[in-house]
């Protein structure tokens, strides 16, 4: 038997307040959560002005649009070619994708001879029991030097964006980042007892990870971001006073450059011994022995090294614009 | 022998079904408070006694061996760490929010103390 109901009594049942939010009737933000009132939007006449006859400037005589028929021309050219290299690249993927393997046959090449050999003799090749740690640092050493390589760009181009010069007065680095954290507590003397306990803790839990990278799952990326994670708590913790004693930008440049530098020669003289046929003279070592499978040990210490190294360097440029 | 695997089975997973129940507290105690510090308190008992609880039961469920000892670290690092998270956000809200008074009361004290503190750092700007 139905039963009749207001509408009020009926808005309020719980299926119906479901179906409300799912289609985005009802916000269930507004009104319980604490929400900045926005502003409403005036138009800064100044301002429109200043960006119109900005505007004109660039059209008119920056680029000239109106007289000069060669920016006509590229002015469509780009579109055309633009949508042209789309088609061309979508073409040349759809045409590869019609190549690939059926899903499910046994010539995939998920199920080929490359990850049995890896599995079989990689304790025998890398000397690495870690059999993942002896791929990525030996058999596709060239990858992961890409990868810090990547790393290293990224910091670049963060510093090309972020970086603030100004030593000294108004939108100095240093003014800017008290002015960013001025609500923040400096000096707080819980964070800093805890931080002063767990700090080293946690770095000589990173070193563990990356010196055991070729025994137990670990590695250099993964102890060197933790690494990265104790130098940002002890910097958000004591300040930049205190970090800039053994960290700064040079440190940053000499680390990076070393690591990487020592990367790509080491590897570069194992792939020429080895695709020479030579022996390259470097020892594999008893596999378990902390000292041991050739050179995966000092690249892991590069990679963690770079890792650790662009986690601080992200943290400090994003927080002060420098290091 | 037997009696002294079933007690360490029933006493492990009694644990940590009640860390379940502390961490369903915890969600809905997130999303059912609008305050920001009463939703941090619920938040951060999870993190602690929720979390605390699980891997005590956890513990007793592996036996005595290597993983216990990195699961008895885990909780002391958690118990270090989630508090101090706590702290913070509690005291930035206390510094930041005008309108603190209405929520809950702060003793003069504490916050002319608050405010000095940040105060000498950032007098120049």
């Amino acid at each position: 038997m139905s039963k009749k109901i207001s509408e009020e009594e009926y808005r309020r049942r719980l299926t119906v307040r479901m179906k409300q939010w799912i289609s985005g009737e009802k916000d269930p933000y507004l009104g319980n959560m604490e929400i900045v009132p926005s502003k409403e939007f005036v138009p800064d006449k100044k301002k429109m002005e200043q960006y119109q006859e900005d505007r004109d400037r660039v059209r008119s005589k920056a680029y000239d649009t109106e007289h000069n028929p060669i920016y006509r021309f590229f002015r469509h050219f780009y579109k055309a070619a633009a949508l042209v290299c789309c088609l061309a690249l979508i073409t040349i993927l759809m045409v590869e994708v019609s190549y690939l393997p059926p899903v499910g046959s046994d010539k995939n090449p998920g199920s080929n001879e490359v990850a049995a050999k890896y599995i079989e003799d990689g304790l025998q090749d890398t000397g690495a029991v870690n059999i993942v740690t002896g791929m990525i640092l030996d058999y596709r050493a060239f990858d992961t030097f890409g990868e810090s390589n990547v790393l290293f760009i990224a910091t670049c181009t963060v510093l090309i964006l972020l970086r603030n010069d100004k030593k000294k007065g108004k939108g100095s680095a240093e003014q800017e980042e008290k002015r960013d954290s001025f609500y923040e507590p400096k000096n707080d003397a819980i964070l800093q007892t805890v931080a002063s306990v767990l700090v080293p803790i946690i770095v000589i839990f990173g070193i563990y990870v990356i010196l055991n990278g070729h025994l137990s799952p670990g590695g250099g990326f993964s102890g060197g971001a933790i690494i990265g994670a104790g130098l940002i708590l002890y910097l958000n913790a004591f300040g930049f006073e205190k970090t800039e004693r053994f960290f700064t930008e040079k440190t940053y440049k000499t680390v990076s450059f070393c690591a990487l530098t020592f990367y790509c020669l080491a590897k570069s003289y194992s792939f020429y011994t080895g695709a020479h046929h030579l022996e390259s003279g470097i020892p594999l070592g008893t596999p378990g022995a902390i000292l041991s499978s050739g050179l995966i040990l000092p690249l892991n210490i590069c990679v963690g090294l770079v890792v650790a190294c662009t986690m601080y360097a992200f943290f400090a440029l994003f927080r002060k614009g420098g290091f | 022998m037997q009696i002294l695997k079933w007690t360490q089975f029933v006493l492990g997973t009694g644990m940590l079904f009640l860390g379940l129940l502390i961490f369903v507290v915890q969600i809905f105690g997130v999303f059912k408070f609008k305050y920001v510090l009463n939703r941090m308190h619920a938040a951060a008992m999870g993190d602690t006694l929720g979390i605390g609880i699980s891997l005590i039961g956890l513990m007793i469920l592996s036996g005595f061996n290597f993983t216990t000892l990195k699961m008895g670290l885990v909780i002391v690092f958690l118990w270090c760490a989630s508090p101090v998270s706590s702290h913070l956000i509690a005291r930035l809200e206390a510094l930041t929010n005008p309108h603190v008074d209405k929520y809950c009361e702060i003793s003069g004290e504490v916050k002319t103390r608050l405010e000095e503190e940040n105060m000498v750092e950032g007098e120049e700007i």
